[in-house]
């Protein structure tokens, strides 16, 4: 078995325990990168001399008997929108290709202090704004399963480098799927915490009340592993929950223990939108947990069919203003020769930004401008209103949410980006979630007959990532 | 020839930088005249992925305030982002508040020269953040300094209840005295502590007929005098204006002008046309600030006795001049070491004359205040009180002082060592009056005569006095003496 | 098909807001997908949100403050280290030439 092949768990108990080298770790995942990444495209940069420093210095701690952190060794990647004080942190845009940050986020040095080895950044749809990865302005990342097809977006980068074990695990963002989608299509577990739970400082901001950073990994232990290092409040985030709204627990602890009484939440409507094959193997996982003891109770979710209308003018709305920023001024891309300081926004926004983003830009700002702001912005801030109603009203009959994560399997490159209406509502069943602001999370649940990974999606209720993960792990463990 | 009228409304706009240590959502250190660029973090740089956290003092100190100028404190405020595009804006949107100011409906009391004080009603008070500077004395190129960028501002915006220059100046006097009071700003108008922008428009009547002239803003003000002098110019301005063209006032005509402190005239600057939709929406990056009974009770808790209060106080209750009054409370450390020294047991008038004809002067020289010239309240009281008793004279009183602020010594015992306590014996210096008058009889008989040298002699009289007593005697005490002593004749 | 949500004029007008210096041709095309998309989002009036507030944060949380704490800053060579122009201390801009954005 190569190394590769273990679970981040495995792997740090290994190391931990002297069996396992972080260093072989490391050089394992690097020989993979070269063999596969030139294919898939998975990264942006890599950070080998660094990593194999830093993984030496580990097991040397060890060797010594030295304490060492939860993530001690283990090797991972981190979406390249998220600010590394080492290499650059572009967010796949021209805007921000050689931009440096002076500074770590918060999750970042939060992995740092566990002793993570941080490989490399991943690729991503640009500013996380798409559904595939194929808004990336820097490079070109494919799935595993079929290099085809997209690995979803816009976490696309870090999904595939787990899929394809080119790292232990992996760090996301999900605003509307981010991170659940790509899991999805590449057959890996993605959680997106609730809002509040995990720090956003250091994340470069899209929808500021809707992004929340997660990890991508193997299985559920795994995440359970992450979500201790990452959680918890952060004086430098005012959205950041503190643990009297939110105690923080060992969740890897208690992730075995199967939830007793499990009632869980299906919609039937919402199984109208989806594949026959996608349907299919939900419907199957409902039975699996019906046999581990669940109820299964049918509910109705009557608002959740406008979500992806109120989520593209808040989400764009907020994007149009957090990306304001992106001048040409203080940092990052500048056009070569402006004829005053007003081109050199105009120029330098419109030659570095990329034409999904423009197009976000420019609804958002519609959305907000005079005239307008009432119709739209805040006709959606009061459906998100009632969208969160109805998860509230769902998790008083049910403990968790059921549905499919994605309509479909991993699509064809350049199936949907013709079209941007297309590519925005085939994020129908991730999106809702996170205008409510609730935990989701998506685990592999099969294939279809195209061996293509299917995505189960469960949902939670706000800061309840206990339960969500013991009922995850309970249809992994049965699977 | 037209029959013209009119009447000059102003609305005032006020930004007051707040003396707290660091800035309005980061930490970064609040200080004059740094290196460009040096007091600059990934929050108020813009960086991506960077966040605001507000600072408790910053609020506070806008709370207080707002609860100074009377006004209604909202129990629920938010923060909105104002967009525009700057170099100087590293976000290109403003932290600033829109529809849920902190403060609304508050008045503001002025004191005018002839006594009345004048209300003039606050609308509104909220906060923000400010900008960076844009610098243009470069030839080819303008530069950024983001140092400034981020410092919380307090905006305070009036209702058009100004009716002269004049009340301009004095509002903005007034408002500088109150924060000042307060502690919430230095309100130092070198440093930019204070920005003012005034609304000016005319009500005029022509023949009958009541017409307004276009609301101007008047840009570019960096002190009191320039304030008023730009209101001047501009209602003088604008009557010109109306009757040469007869344009009034309507939906978006308000013009921007900015004072051109060389040629002392208002220029009309360029019509920012996008500039007017801001866009604002709720900060997502913020949570709101809700301000229960519990913490403005805590607040208000520290707000002082404000200066008018304190000014009048000392008019109706000390009998003190308006204008002696108006100098003691232009400062709260001099007010309160006035009042202090009051209620120490010294006689209100001469404690004022001690502060304002002496002491102010020497403070201002060394740059410090009254109160940290090293006199207590106490001991100002007692060398009041010697004063009033003729134990020393006014004069000797300035030297006294003087030596009271290196040493700890009572002003008894600092008279007594420089021999600067005055005889008031009647009996004693009766004596001495009859000897110089038995010297001097053609002086003596001058002064009786009551003709033209009789002043002369009189003063030649006292003077012998004084000499006789190396200047120690109480002049008053011998004048009177020597006043009766001639008038009884010998 | 009924007429367009936003036209050429108002993305025109959009753009400039935006600080986009959109072509001629990226103008015409967003006219069309933004139509699209705003006509899509028009579904949102079949709800009635009369007596509904409008969600902005979904947190329950008022009040998060900091102290009036001095923390390091990140010094002039950092802060200006990424700009597209710059000199020994400052950002640079080309001239601005009416300085309508100070107070």
């Amino acid at each position: 078995m190569n190394l590769t092949d273990l679970t981040a768990l495995q792997l740090r108990n290994g190391i931990k325990n002297g069996s396992v080298k972080s260093a072989d770790a490391t050089e394992a995942v690097f020989e993979q990168i070269e063999k596969h990444d030139a294919k898939i495209g998975a990264f942006l940069d890599t950070f080998k001399k660094d990593a194999l420093v830093k993984a030496k210095e580990i097991d040397e701690k060890i060797g010594k008997g030295e304490p060492v952190g939860a993530l001690a060794g283990v090797p991972m990647a981190v979406k390249d929108n998220m600010c590394t004080t080492f290499g650059t942190t572009t967010c796949a845009s021209k805007m921000l290709k050689n931009f440096r940050s002076p500074y770590n986020a918060t999750v970042i040095e939060k992995l740092l202090a566990a002793d993570a080895i941080i490989i490399g950044k991943t690729n991503l749809d640009e500013f996380a704004m798409g559904s595939s990865t194929e808004n990336s302005d820097l490079k070109k990342t494919v799935n595993p399963w079929d290099s085809s097809r997209v690995p979803g977006g816009s976490s696309g980068g870090s999904a595939a480098a787990v899929a394809a074990k080119m790292c232990f695990a992996a760090m996301g963002s999900d605003t509307g799927g981010s991170i659940r989608q790509p899991a999805s299509f590449c057959g890996v577990v993605g959680l997106k915490p609730t809002y509040g739970r995990v720090s956003r400082y250091g994340l470069v901001a899209y929808g500021s009340s809707l992004d929340q950073i997660g990890p991508l990994t193997k299985n559920i232990e795994d995440c359970a592993l992450m979500l201790n290092v990452i959680a918890g409040h952060d004086e430098k985030d005012s959205t950041s929950v503190d643990e009297k709204m939110a105690p923080l627990c060992d969740w890897l602890e208690k992730i075995n223990r199967p939830v007793t009484g499990l009632k869980i939440a299906v919609v039937p409507q919402l199984f109208e939108g989806a594949d026959g094959e996608v349907v299919n193997a939900i419907k199957s996982a409902v039975e699996v947990y019906k046999e581990l003891g669940a109820e299964i109770v049918e509910i109705k979710m009557p608002h959740f069919e406008y979500a992806i209308a109120a989520y593209y003018l808040i989400a764009t709305a907020e994007a149009s203003s957090n990306l304001a920023r992106y001048d040409g001024v203080h940092y990052g891309y500048r056009t070569a020769r402006p004829a005053d300081y007003i081109e050199v926004y105009t120029k330098s926004r419109n030659e570095a930004l990329g034409a999904e983003v423009k197009r976000r830009i420019m609804l958002g700002t519609y959305a907000l401008s005079s005239g307008y702001y009432d119709a739209y912005y805040l006709k959606a801030l009061k459906v998100r209103n009632l969208i969160r109603g109805d998860f509230t009203a769902a998790f008083e009959k049910a403990d968790c949410i059921i549905m499919p994560t994605s309509p479909t399997t991993a699509f064809k490159i350049g199936e949907k980006t013709a079209d941007p209406l297309q590519m925005y509502l085939s994020d129908v069943y991730t999106i809702a979630v996170n205008l409510a602001g609730v935990p989701a999370i998506s685990i592999p649940c099969g294939f279809d007959k195209n061996k293509l990974p299917i995505g189960l999606q469960i949902i939670a209720s706000a800061f309840a990532e206990d339960k969500l993960l013991r009922i995850a792990r309970m249809f992994e463990k049965a699977d | 020839m037209a029959n013209v009228d009119y009447k000059i409304i102003v609305g005032l706009e006020i930004h007051v930088q707040l003396a707290t240590r660091t800035k309005m959502f980061c930490g970064c250190e609040l200080i004059f005249a740094a290196q460009p660029n040096s007091r600059v973090c990934p929050v108020c740089l813009g960086l991506p992925g960077a966040l605001p956290v507000m600072n408790r003092q910053a609020v506070e100190f806008a709370i207080l305030t707002a609860v100074a100028i009377n006004c209604k404190i909202a129990e629920f405020t938010k923060w909105d982002r104002k967009s525009y595009y700057y170099p100087d804006l590293p976000k290109n949107y403003q932290i600033s508040q829109y529809d849920l100011p902190i403060g609304s409906n508050g008045f503001i009391g002025i004191p005018l020269p002839d006594g009345k004080v004048k209300k003039v009603r606050i609308r509104r008070v909220h906060l923000e953040e400010d900008a960076g500077k844009n610098l243009h004395t470069a030839e080819n190129c303008s530069q950024v300094d983001l140092n400034r960028a981020g410092t919380p501002l307090l905006e305070i915006v009036t209702e058009p209840d100004i009716n002269s220059a004049e009340e301009v100046k004095l509002l903005a006097i007034e408002l500088q005295r109150i924060v000042r009071f307060l502690g919430v700003s230095e309100a130092d108008m070198q440093k930019g502590h204070m920005r003012f922008e005034p609304n000016v428009n005319l009500h005029i009547k022509k023949d009958d007929t009541e017409y307004k002239t276009p609301i101007t803003e008047i840009k570019n003000l960096n002190s009191f005098k320039v304030l008023e002098k730009s209101a001047v110019f501009e209602v003088r301005r604008q009557l010109d204006e109306f009757l040469e063209s007869g344009i009034v006032l309507q939906s978006g005509n308000k013009k921007t002008f900015g004072w051109d402190d060389v040629r002392e005239v208002t220029v009309l600057q360029r019509e920012k046309e996008e500039a007017h939709d801001y866009r604002y929406f709720p900060d997502p990056d913020l949570v709101p600030v809700v301000i229960n009974e519990k913490w403005l009770a805590e607040i208000k808790a520290e707000l002082c006795e404000l200066p008018l209060t304190m000014q009048e106080r000392f008019v109706s209750g000390y009998g003190l001049s308006d204008y002696d009054a108006g100098v003691l409370t232009a400062d709260r450390t001099t007010a309160e070491y006035f009042d202090n020294a009051v209620k120490a047991g010294g006689d209100a008038k001469r404690v004022c004359n001690l502060i304002t004809q002496t002491g102010l002067k020497i403070a201002n020289e060394k740059g410090y205040k009254v109160s940290e010239l090293g006199i207590s309240p106490q001991r100002l009281a007692e060398l009041a009180g010697m004063v009033e008793t003729g134990q020393i004279s006014a004069t000797a009183s300035v030297t006294i002082f003087e030596k009271m602020m290196e040493s700890k010594n009572s002003p008894q015992q600092i008279a007594e060592s420089l021999n600067l306590l005055q005889k008031n014996d009647e009996g004693e210096l009766g004596k001495i009056v009859d000897k110089v008058i038995a010297s001097n009889p053609q002086a003596a008989r001058d002064v009786k005569s009551g003709d033209k040298k009789s002043k002369k002699a009189h003063g030649f009289l006292m003077g012998q006095v004084m000499q006789k007593t190396k200047g120690t005697a109480n002049p008053q005490v011998v004048a009177k003496i020597l006043n009766s002593k001639l008038n009884k004749g010998i | 098909m009924g007429p367009k949500k936003i036209d050429i004029e108002q993305v025109k007008q959009v753009a400039k807001l935006a600080r986009l210096a959109l072509s001629e041709a990226e103008i015409a095309q967003f006219a069309v997908q933004l139509s699209a998309i705003l006509e899509y989002v028009e579904k949102l009036n079949q709800l009635d949100t009369a007596n509904v507030e409008p969600l902005a944060h979904c947190l329950p949380v008022n009040n998060c403050f900091r102290d009036d704490v001095i923390k390091p800053s990140l010094g002039t060579e950092k802060t200006i280290s990424n700009a597209p122009d710059k000199d020994e201390q400052f950002f640079i801009v080309p001239k601005i030439l009416e300085d309508t954005g100070d107070f």
